[in-house]
């Protein structure tokens, strides 16, 4: 990450940043000690020096920092030589122990991959059913689940509006152990065209064609006109019966899962508004956040979900 | 130096103590100017659209930045949960930052990709909806309030004269893009660009 971070000063600003530095450091130094002054005796009559301020028959005394304060500023100087002869803080001096804050990440995270990484190598190579039915893998999958993917499924897995609910055996891209390791790789692009154009009369007639595949309430009168515009229009994705294509993610219609139905609403209302706007379901590719043997126990999840 | 000097012109003791104080700015702050680090963009840092923009200004109008920050520090923990650490030259576009200092939220800065447009609308609109055990408000009225567009030019100016290479005809064509829009379409675009240059890189 070098070109990202960690290229140095130039000789002009790393002097400049020295000069500063360390002069600050005498400057204080000097301050400290030139006003240095020690404890003077009462004179004879009990008086002791002031400064000469005087308020309201107040005077201001003019007696030395207590020695212990003194020392304490003393320290924090002393602290601060150490500091920068150990740590980076003196331009491009990296300091005797060669810290920084990019080697220390590095450091830690080497560390957890050399902890964690075989955990996660050696669930990879256990098939998904199997490793379904692992126990203590499915504790742990289930933490990577509720991290990375409940805000959208939910803790339960059971989905929400628009999120597909994980626990049932509705599947859009299919629940096959390579099924889900593909979605959750390189996510899933959901895109349901809306088809206004049909006009208003057709899209009812398709809704009503759509419920009866389900066996929803519908009228059929309506239903059988909304056939033909189905076999032209629909069938390429959601096939000719209405029973989907998970190859390209078209879901199935004659179940009773309504990804696109809100709570308490009605089918027919719902399916009407996929139709007139269209849908875009969009999974995010999970790789990149979890890395692959992460994806494969999280898949293992999933599957034991429903299975 | 008599100390009684100092203390009797003030003129003299303001200007000193600036001097003095001046020192750690000096050694810390000014040489960050002149670094191709801090100054330069990292590769393929492009300016926000004017939606992403408009997006951006509804961010700093409802305060999110006082719940969330942009800023990724270089620990496992925080590189594990939100990815790569933030480098200075993702910022160099940014005026002001929105680095926050504050997470009552989690941090934002690559959120973009992270979760889809239908979530952020569904969460913004109201975040108990995905998330039960969420205590962010709610944002409706971005459902309701749309963009008209007349300042959106003027910003970009403005931000052209701070540095952000802005085109003529991007400046021209900013009211055009964004009249009409959402707010929430504007914020959800930001949103989803955020941290996205550096997003592979963990």
């Amino acid at each position: 990450m070098n070109n990202l971070w960690g290229n140095s000063l130039s000789s002009f600003w790393s002097i400049w940043i020295i000069v500063i530095t360390l002069g600050t450091i005498v400057f204080c130094w000097w301050i400290l000690f030139a006003n240095r002054r020690t404890d003077k005796e009462p004179t004879a009559e009990g008086e002791v020096e002031t400064t000469g301020h005087s308020a309201d028959g107040i005077d201001e005394y003019d007696n030395p920092l207590p020695r212990w304060w003194f020392m304490l500023f003393v320290g924090t100087i002393i602290f601060s030589v150490g500091y920068l002869l150990l740590y980076p803080g003196l331009g491009n001096f990296q300091g005797v122990l060669g810290w920084s804050q990019e080697n220390q990440w590095e450091e830690e995270v080497a560390y957890a991959q050399e902890q964690y990484a075989p955990i996660f190598a050696k669930y990879s190579e256990v098939p998904v059913p199997e490793l379904a039915q692992d126990g203590e893998a499915m504790r742990v999958a289930e933490r990577i689940y509720l991290n990375n993917c409940a805000v959208c499924h939910g803790s339960n897995a059971q989905g929400g509006y628009g999120f597909p609910n994980l626990t049932d055996d509705a599947w859009l891209y299919g629940g096959e152990p390579e099924n889900i390791i593909t979605t959750l790789n390189n996510g899933r692009n959901g895109l349901m065209p809306a088809w206004q154009q049909l006009g208003e009369a057709n899209l009812q007639n398709v809704t009503n064609y759509v419920l009866s595949l389900s066996g929803e309430e519908h009228d059929a009168d309506s239903a059988s006109q909304g056939a033909a515009i189905f076999a032209s229009a629909c069938a390429a994705c959601h096939g000719p019966e209405g029973k989907g294509n998970q190859g390209i993610g078209g879901p199935d219609l004659t179940d009773d899962v309504w990804l696109y139905r809100q709570p308490g609403q009605d089918t027919y209302a719902a399916v009407l508004e996929t139709l007139r706007n269209g849908r875009n379901g969009h999974m995010p590719a999970q790789a990149a956040y979890i890395g692959e043997d992460k994806v494969h126990l999280v898949a293992a999840y999933v599957y034991s979900l429903s299975n | 130096m008599k100390h009684e000097i100092l203390e009797k012109n003030v003129g003299l003791l303001s200007v000193l103590i600036l001097v003095v104080i001046s020192f750690g700015g000096l050694a810390e702050i000014v040489p960050l100017f002149f670094q191709e680090k801090t100054t330069e963009p990292v590769e393929g840092l492009e300016p926000l659209s004017a939606l992403e923009l408009e997006g951006r200004d509804i961010y700093i109008r409802e305060g999110c930045v006082g719940c969330h920050s942009q800023m990724i520090r270089p620990f496992r923990a925080e590189t594990e949960r939100y990815g790569h650490y933030s480098v200075a030259g993702e910022f160099v576009y940014d005026h002001p930052f929105l680095w926050g200092s504050k997470r009552t939220g989690p941090d934002l800065a690559r959120v973009g990709g992270r979760y889809s447009d239908d979530w952020h609308r569904a969460h913004l609109y109201n975040p108990r909806d995905v998330v039960p055990e969420s205590k962010m408000p709610d944002y409706p009225w971005l459902f309701e309030n749309t963009l008209t567009g007349e300042d959106t030019a003027t910003k970009m100016r403005a931000l052209k004269a701070l540095g952000v290479p802005y085109t003529d005809e991007q400046i021209a064509g900013a009211a055009q893009e964004v009249r009409g829009e959402q707010e929430i379409t504007a914020l959800v675009a930001y949103l989803q660009q955020l941290g996205t240059v550096l997003k592979d890189t963990r």
